[in-house]
């Protein structure tokens, strides 16, 4: 299908209120008699709290309040479960413990909040936190993630008798009957740690209760307002239409800021409606490391049997996966690392075990990847090694196993983060490959390159590695497409912007249908006042899901358009044309009228509308795919270890992205290389260090390291196009893509620099030191 | 207790002449005194660069500096450099190149560059990365960034 305007570069339209400093954030809102809320936080990762002494705090000029759980009463409650366990699977344990607004007896992990203080500005509010005493007895800690399980270790939680959040089995075909068949089998155990998305905007949250209209104003640097609004209202015993959530521009979400409900967003409501004045909180970057959540924790072993011509006959793999204190996202990451672990190959037998575990650690919730990248490290790991021993050309290896075009719709047989079966829509993954290796010159680099550098006492390095995306998840988004009386558009949705370009790329899917100019259309994301239904922006889906509902009801505005146009040219609406803002007879421009003209006849002050149709031209349309649509890529770097000092520099980054129809290539190749900036962080400079009383070492943006422009390389990006078949545009996520493979591509990469060391990397992410005790260990 | 600071200061080429608390950060004053929020801020210790402004020209980071210490001197925040109806080359050139995502660290990017820029016109690819390695970006991975910068540089010249 040729289009006009998706597809094209387009300038984005939301950019000169950025640009200008004229953009909303949570942080800009300041309303008349507003109070400020400060958090004590606990020290410790693990304590009984004995006493909380708060009366110094109160006594000091501008503080309102110090409040603690037992002040809640019953409105103290934990967090609802967001994503509660499959339902589809049997013999799963899940155990689910939720977050808490504030700690009533033991603190679970460093930061939790033990109370709040409001006062008449944030210095004030800060000053009072220092002045609450909380007496601690402090635990023995749970950190590590295999100890943790066994006998008479330490718990997290007293209720349970375990440390295991959740336990299941995943299983497709027979894996020891193929083990039984292979001519080799390897086995390797997996280190992956944490890292923080680190969103350059902190959470934030601002409170308005309207006692005389019996309302709740909230905005809030959320990536779901929806839900946040139903669950507010639901806690607060209020009715939906009582409570207005507005997630205006937020500053980077990367996974985090969808974590309903985070215990600040139980506290600020109760507060407001307690005390009847605004209240606001912004997080500072200190809370940001101790009480955002984080991700990709995991430690695995893995056993793979292949032929000896390499094809991969089957995967055992046993997950210890890390969810922190509370486990209030039930197994999606999990289950994304297992949909992952097969990457974008045919493999017949994969038997899988999954042990979720609570730790005296922040929560765990999807971070950009959301367990995906760990998935494709460990299969993109196993095949290099594999290829090793049966002294085979990894290239020849991939495209053997690949999954190949005439087997999608491909049916992997067990169940996604969705709970329904992980299918893969479609694919076509060895052009893209190969266009990978030509782009970055492999043969060259491995024939010419590699030695004339190596010759000169420099140690480079070539890695390249394809990954799948399942992406596009339901249930389902919703979109409201309007014809306003001035001709221009006004549209909304639920899947509220942290970068994406909603404004934009949504406007460009309108203009098509109705003809106008994208800067006409006027789309509001993230306001619960402007559409009632949806869920939220996660999962690399706003382009599929919430992309295809802007279709499908700008395409029903413009069946009304046409309808009414008909009527009043006097035309059949085949043979009209929407262009310029205004309904022509195709073969007669001057027979026109304007989109303005007709909105304004569709609403009608006299006379009646016809029965079976509807004031205005609008519509509300809603899209919700059975199941996702996948992503494919290949991403290749070269890079440089230098001998000494372990640092590396990238010198040629590449990617082949398919993601089938672009809205905006623009947009599309600006998340690709915010994704690969992400996984640079995670493959060298990004981890969270905390010590064996799970305290973080590196809470601060001086210590935790994440990729500046001086770090990045120069990134090229090529695209091939095998549209989604399920949703009519086409398109397939690509928001968390670029972040998905790089550790792995550049465990490659690193291995390939050091052969001469014959290293082995099965851990991420590294770092210069951790590079050197692995070499120096090596050495030994 | 009279535990205040008489602040007089020219922002953005308007003159204000405020009462404030000593203590109070220099974005804070900005932000909630004068209700510039343009200034964004990502840290509050001096790592990420969205709170950059101009102090007399140059840039500082106003997370790290008081009110106080700006008495008597020029300040310019983003809401200086151009607005919706007539950018500044160098936020057209961020709106051409795609060089932000979210847009919280745009406006620390754009005060580090403007008079990095008037010194360095024609600017190199690893020039540029230099100069605004000291502002973190989570979202553009940096490369519309430079792009962004060349292009402006070609608009300024």
């Amino acid at each position: 299908m040729t289009y006009k305007v998706i597809g094209k570069r387009v300038k984005r339209v939301e950019d000169p209120r950025l640009l200008t400093g004229g953009a909303l954030f949570v942080g800009d809102v300041n309303l008349p008699n507003m109070l400020h809320a400060a958090f004590v936080r606990s020290d410790y990762a693990h304590a009984r709290i004995k006493s909380v002494d708060v009366s110094a705090a109160k006594e000091i000029p501008g503080v309102v309040g110090v409040y603690t759980a037992e002040d809640m009463g019953d409105a103290w409650e934990p967090g609802p479960p967001l994503v509660s366990p499959p339902p589809t699977l049997e013999g799963v344990t899940f155990n689910s413990c939720r977050q808490v607004p504030l700690v009533k007896d033991k603190v679970k992990h460093a930061g939790e909040i033990i109370a709040v203080v409001v006062a008449e500005s944030r210095y004030i509010a800060e000053d009072a936190v220092e002045e609450v005493y909380v007496d601690y007895e402090p635990l023995p800690v749970v950190t590590d993630l295999e100890k943790c399980l066994e006998p008479g270790h330490t718990l997290v939680h007293d209720e349970l008798d375990t440390n295991l959040a959740a336990h299941l089995i995943q299983n497709k075909g027979d894996y020891e009957a193929a083990k039984k068949q292979a001519d080799l089998v390897i086995k390797r155990k997996f280190n992956l740690d944490r890292g923080a998305a680190a969103a350059m905007e902190n959470r934030g949250i601002v409170v308005d209760w309207d006692q005389k209209n019996q309302h709740l104003m909230v905005w809030d640097a959320t990536q779901s307002p929806i839900p946040i609004r139903n669950g507010m209202a639901a806690r607060l015993g209020l009715r939906t239409h009582q409570v207005r959530v507005v997630a205006p521009f937020v500053g980077g979400g990367f996974g985090p800021k969808i974590m309903m409900f985070y215990a600040e967003e139980m506290v600020l409501p109760w507060l407001t409606m307690k005390l009847n004045r605004p209240v606001k909180w912004i997080e500072d970057r200190k809370e940001n490391f101790y009480a955002t959540t984080q991700e990709r924790q995991q430690v695995q072993e893995v056993e793979m049997a292949l032929s000896k011509e390499g094809r991969i006959l089957g995967i055992k793999q046993k997950i210890i996966h890390d969810t922190g204190a509370f486990d209030p996202y039930g197994l999606t990451t999990p289950l994304n690392t297992q949909s992952h672990s097969m990457g974008g190959y045919d493999v017949q037998n994969y038997n899988s075990e999954c042990f979720v575990v609570f730790t005296n650690k922040i929560i765990v919730t999807p971070v950009r990847g959301a367990g995906r990248p760990q998935g494709i490290y460990v299969v993109e790991r196993m095949l290099d090694i594999a290829c090793r021993e049966l002294k085979l050309d990894s290239r020849e290896v991939r495209r053997l196993n690949f999954i190949k075009p005439d087997q999608f719709p491909y049916d992997h047989e067990i169940i996604d983060q969705a709970f329904t079966n992980l299918v893969f829509d479609s694919g076509n993954y060895q052009p893209a490959y190969d266009k990978a290796l030509e782009k970055i010159e492999y043969d060259k680099f491995i024939k010419e390159e590699q030695p004339r550098m190596r010759a000169e006492g420099k140690y480079v390095g070539i890695g390249v590695v394809p990954f799948v995306e399942t992406t596009g998840v339901g249930p389902y988004e919703g979109a409201r497409v309007a014809v306003e009386s001035s001709g221009k558009i006004s549209a909304a949705t639920g899947v509220g912007t942290q970068g994406q370009s909603h404004m934009t790329s949504f406007a460009q899917i309108i203009a098509e249908q109705l003809g106008v100019e994208v800067e006409d259309v006027s789309l509001v994301s993230g306001d619960t006042a402007e559409i009632h239904w949806g869920t939220g922006t996660f999962a690399s889906r706003g382009a599929v899901v919430a992309g295809n509902a802007v279709l499908a009801a700008a395409s029903d505005v413009r069946l009304k358009v046409l309808k009414l146009a008909s009527k009043i040219l006097e035309t059949p609406e085949e043979e009209l044309e929407l262009e310029g803002g205004m309904v022509r007879v195709a073969d007669l421009p001057d027979r026109s009228i304007s989109l303005g003209e007709l909105a304004i006849l569709a609403n009608p002050f006299r006379g009646a509308v016809e029965p079976g149709t509807e004031p205005g031209l609008e519509s509300t349309k809603y899209f919700g795919p059975a199941y996702g649509a996948t992503a494919f890529g290949v991403h290749g770097m070269i890079l440089e270890v230098d001998p000494e000092t372990m640092m590396i520099k990238i010198h040629k980054y590449i990617t082949v992205e398919d993601c089938g129809t672009m809205l905006n290539p623009l947009v599309v190749e600006g998340q690709i290389h915010g994704g690969v900036s992400m996984g640079i962080g995670n493959s060298y400079y990004e981890k969270l260090h905390y010590d064996e009383n799970g305290q973080l070492l590196n809470a601060s943006l001086a210590d935790y390291l994440i990729p500046s422009s001086a770090e990045m390389p120069p990134i090229e990006v090529y695209h091939q196009n095998t549209p989604a078949p399920n949703n009519k545009l086409g398109t397939k996520g690509v928001g968390e893509a670029g972040a998905i493979p790089v550790p792995a591509a550049f465990a490659q990469a690193l291995e390939n620099a050091l052969q001469d060391y014959g290293l082995e990397i099965t851990e991420t992410p590294l770092s210069p030191n951790r590079l050197y005790e692995l070499l120096y260990k090596q050495e030994e | 207790m009279d535990n205040t600071f008489e602040l007089s200061v020219t922002v953005n080429g308007t003159s204000y002449h405020e009462v404030v608390d000593p203590r109070t950060l220099l974005s804070d004053f900005l932000r909630n005194d004068l209700g510039l929020t343009g200034t964004h801020v990502g840290c509050e210790h001096g790592v990420c660069g969205a709170c950059t402004v101009l102090l007399n020209g140059a840039p500082v980071r106003s997370c790290l500096i008081f009110a106080p210490q700006v008495h008597n001197q020029e300040v310019m925040t983003v809401e200086g450099l151009g607005t919706v109806d007539d950018m500044h080359p160098l936020q057209e050139a961020f709106r051409e190149a795609h060089a932000l995502q979210c847009g919280f660290c745009t406006p620390g990017f754009l005060t580090t560059l403007l008079p990095w820029l008037e010194e360095n016109p024609n600017p190199t690819e690893e020039e540029i990365r230099e100069a605004i390695s000291g502002n973190l970006c989570r979202c553009t991975g940096y490369q519309h960034i430079i792009d962004a910068v060349k292009l402006a540089a070609e608009k300024m010249n």
